[in-house]
C-alpha cells in the first residue's frame, strides 16, 4: 500500500498549495476579471522571493521583508499596467516585456542565481509543519480571499470588474480604465509577489528560475478550480480558486509518485491547462447536439401528425 | 444647454480614405429641448454624437455643455455631464455583473469612486422602485446578471441606467434600430416617457423617420457632414414622413436613396 513517504509528500503539496493559492488568486484578478492576461507573473514571482530573501538575510525582520516584497510586485504591475496604457501595446506583449526586463532586475535584486535561507529566522521558523501549518497559513489565505471578494464589491472594485467586462460602458460612466488596469494589474502583481516571497521562506531558498511557467500553474489553477467547484458568484469563484491552486499541487504529487520525471512536470502541467480549456467547450458542444437532435425529433412529430 | 460652434472633423486626414466627416456644424440646444437626428449613412450623425462624448476631438471648433467648455475633456471626464445609450443592446451594460451592480456603476457616473460598497442596503430599495418603473418586471431580478437579459430588457436597463441620475445631456445613438418592433416600441415608449418626466435634454439619432418625427420637440436632417434642415417645434407638429421626404429632395435634388432610413412603422 501507500507508504509514508506518499502522506508526507501530500502534506508538503497541500502546505506548498496553500502558498501557491495567492498566487492563483492574483492569476484571477488580471485574467479573470480585469481580461488581461498579464504575463509579468512569471518575473513578479522572483521579484517577490528575491527581495524578501535578500532583505531577510541582511537581517531584516521577515515581516518587514515580505511587505518590502509585496510593494516590489506591486511596483512591477504598474509598470506592466503603463506600458500597456500609456504605451498602448498589447496586454500580452506588455506582461512579455515586463517578465523580460524583471530577468534582469531580479538578479540585480539578488546579487546572486541563489539565496539561502536555512540559518535565517523566516515567517515560519516559529510554525511547526503539518497540521498547524496548515491552519494557519490556510487561515491567513482565505483573509486574503476575504480582502478581494470585499474589494471587488466596492465602488473601485466594481469599476475594476467593468473594465474587463465592458470597458466601453464603464468609461461612458466616468472612469478611466487606463487607471483601473494598472490598479488591477498592480494589485494582481503584489500578490504574486506576496507568494514568491512565502514560498521562498517556507522552501528556504530563493532562485532566479523560481518563476518559470508561474503563470501557468497560475492559470492551471484558475481553471482547474472553477471547472470543478463553478463560478457562479465572486465569492464562490476565488473559493474555486484556492482549492483548484491545492488541487493542482496534489496533482503533481501523485504525477512525481507516479514517477513521472519532474522534468516532465511543465509539459504535464501545460496539457492540464489545454485539458481544462477544451473539457468545458466540448462538453457544452455535445451538449448543444443533444438538445437539437431532441427537438428536432419532437419537431418532426409535430409536423408528421399535422 | 449644449452649445456646438463651427465643429469640423476629417477623417483619414491625408490618405486616399480621407473624409470630411463633419463640416462647419453649428447647432445650440436650449434646456429640456428633446432633438431627434435623421439622415443617410455617412451624414456625420455618429461623428457628432462621439464628439459630444469625447470618443473623438473635434479638428476645429468647440462644444460646451452649460457653461463648461468640454472641447478636449477626454470621455471619462466629460461623462457626469452626458447619459448615453448605445445602438447595441450590449454595450451599457457588463453582461458578468448583476443588475443592482451595473446600477451601482451608474448611479456614480461621474463621482469619485472609494473603497465604500457599490451596492448598500438602501440602494436596494431605490433600485427597486426605478426597475419597477420600467414595467418590465426587472425589480424582482436585482441579484440576476445582465447578461442574462433580453435586448429589449437590457437596453431598457440601459436607458434607465443613462437616465436615473440626471444627466445634463442624455445622447441616444439609434437605441431602438437593433430591437424587433414590438421591443423597439418598448424602448421608444419608455424614452419618451423619461425623456418627459426628467425634462432631459436630449440628442436622440434614428434610422426611423416616423420616429424622429413622432419623439421630441425639434427636428435636424444631416447629410455629407452638414445640418441641412431644422424644424421647430410649431413645424415639427405638423410634419408628415412624406413632407420630410420631399423637403429633403428639395434641398439635395436627388431623391434619399438609403436602404437604412425607415420611412415608417
Amino acid at each position: 500500500m501507500l507508504g509514508s513517504g506518499f502522506w508526507t509528500a501530500m502534506y508538503k503539496s497541500f502546505e506548498l498549495g496553500l502558498l501557491y493559492a495567492i498566487m492563483a488568486l492574483g492569476v484571477y484578478v488580471t485574467f479573470r476579471v480585469l481580461d488581461f492576461p498579464d504575463l509579468t507573473v512569471d518575473g513578479s514571482f522572483t521579484t517577490g522571493a528575491g527581495i524578501a530573501a535578500i532583505g531577510i538575510s541582511s537581517g531584516l525582520h521577515p515581516l518587514a521583508a515580505t511587505l518590502l516584497a509585496v510593494a516590489g510586485g506591486a511596483l512591477a504591475g504598474m509598470m506592466t499596467g503603463l506600458i500597456h496604457t500609456k504605451g498602448k501595446i498589447n496586454p500580452l506583449l506588455s506582461g512579455i516585456l515586463m517578465m523580460i526586463a524583471l530577468h534582469s532586475i531580479n538578479l540585480r535584486i539578488m546579487g546572486k542565481p541563489n539565496i539561502g535561507l536555512l540559518n535565517q529566522e523566516t515567517l515560519f521558523t516559529s510554525l511547526e509543519k503539518g497540521f498547524m501549518f496548515i491552519a494557519v497559513v490556510g487561515a491567513l489565505v482565505l483573509v486574503i480571499k476575504f480582502i478581494i471578494d470585499g474589494f471587488l464589491k466596492t465602488d473601485i472594485g466594481l469599476a475594476l470588474r467593468a473594465t474587463g467586462d465592458n470597458a466601453r460602458m464603464i468609461r461612458s460612466f466616468g472612469v478611466k480604465t487606463d487607471s483601473t488596469i494598472v490598479v488591477g494589474v498592480s494589485l494582481s502583481n503584489a500578490l504574486v509577489a506576496l507568494s514568491g516571497a512565502l514560498v521562498a521562506q517556507y522552501q528556504g531558498y530563493a532562485d532566479l528560475q523560481s518563476g518559470v511557467g508561474m503563470i501557468v500553474i497560475g492559470l492551471a489553477s484558475v481553471i482547474i478550480g472553477e471547472a470543478i467547484f463553478g463560478k457562479r458568484t465572486i465569492a464562490r469563484v476565488t473559493f474555486a480558486v484556492l482549492l483548484g491552486a491545492v488541487l493542482y499541487r496534489l496533482i503533481l504529487a501523485v504525477a512525481l509518485q507516479m514517477e513521472v520525471d519532474s522534468t516532465d512536470l511543465k509539459l504535464l502541467t501545460a496539457l492540464i491547462v489545454i485539458f481544462a480549456l477544451t473539457l468545458p467547450r466540448i462538453r457544452g458542444n455535445m451538449k448543444q447536439k443533444a438538445v437539437s437532435r431532441k427537438r428536432a425529433v419532437e419537431m418532426m412529430k409535430v409536423g408528421g401528425e399535422g | 444647454m449644449l452649445h456646438i460652434e463651427q465643429v469640423s472633423k476629417v477623417f483619414n486626414p491625408g490618405s486616399p480614405d480621407e473624409k470630411l466627416a463633419l463640416s462647419h456644424i453649428n447647432l445650440q440646444l436650449r434646456a429640456g429641448e428633446f432633438v431627434t437626428i435623421i439622415g443617410s449613412n455617412g451624414a456625420g450623425k455618429s461623428t457628432l454624437m462621439n464628439l459630444i462624448s469625447g470618443v473623438l476631438f473635434p479638428d476645429i471648433g468647440s462644444i460646451s455643455i452649460g457653461n463648461q467648455a468640454v472641447t478636449s475633456m477626454p470621455e471619462h471626464a466629460r461623462s457626469r455631464f452626458i447619459g448615453r445609450v448605445f445602438q447595441d443592446p450590449m454595450a451599457g451594460t457588463a453582461p458578468s455583473m448583476t443588475i443592482e451592480e451595473n446600477l451601482a456603476i451608474a448611479k456614480r457616473r461621474g463621482k469619485r469612486r472609494g473603497l465604500s460598497f457599490g451596492v448598500k442596503r438602501a440602494d436596494r430599495k431605490w433600485f427597486k422602485e426605478q426597475l419597477a418603473t420600467l414595467g418590465i418586471g426587472l425589480d424582482d431580478r436585482l441579484q440576476a446578471k445582465a447578461g442574462l437579459l433580453s435586448g429589449g430588457e437590457r437596453q431598457a436597463l440601459s436607458l434607465l441606467m443613462a437616465t436615473f441620475m440626471k444627466p445634463k445631456l442624455l445622447l441616444l445613438d439609434e437605441h431602438t434600430a437593433a430591437l424587433d418592433p414590438a421591443r423597439a416600441e418598448l424602448i421608444t415608449t419608455l424614452t419618451e416617457r423619461i425623456v418627459q418626466e426628467h425634462q432631459l435634454t436630449t440628442l436622440m439619432v434614428t434610422h426611423n423617420m416616423e420616429q424622429a418625427i413622432r419623439l421630441g420637440n425639434r427636428l435636424i436632417m444631416m447629410d455629407k457632414g452638414r445640418i441641412i434642415l431644422d424644424i421647430g417645434a410649431e413645424q415639427k407638429r405638423k410634419l408628415t414622413v412624406d413632407k420630410l421626404l420631399y423637403e429633403f429632395e428639395r434641398i439635395r435634388g436627388a431623391k434619399l436613396a438609403d436602404d437604412r432610413v425607415v420611412l415608417g412603422g
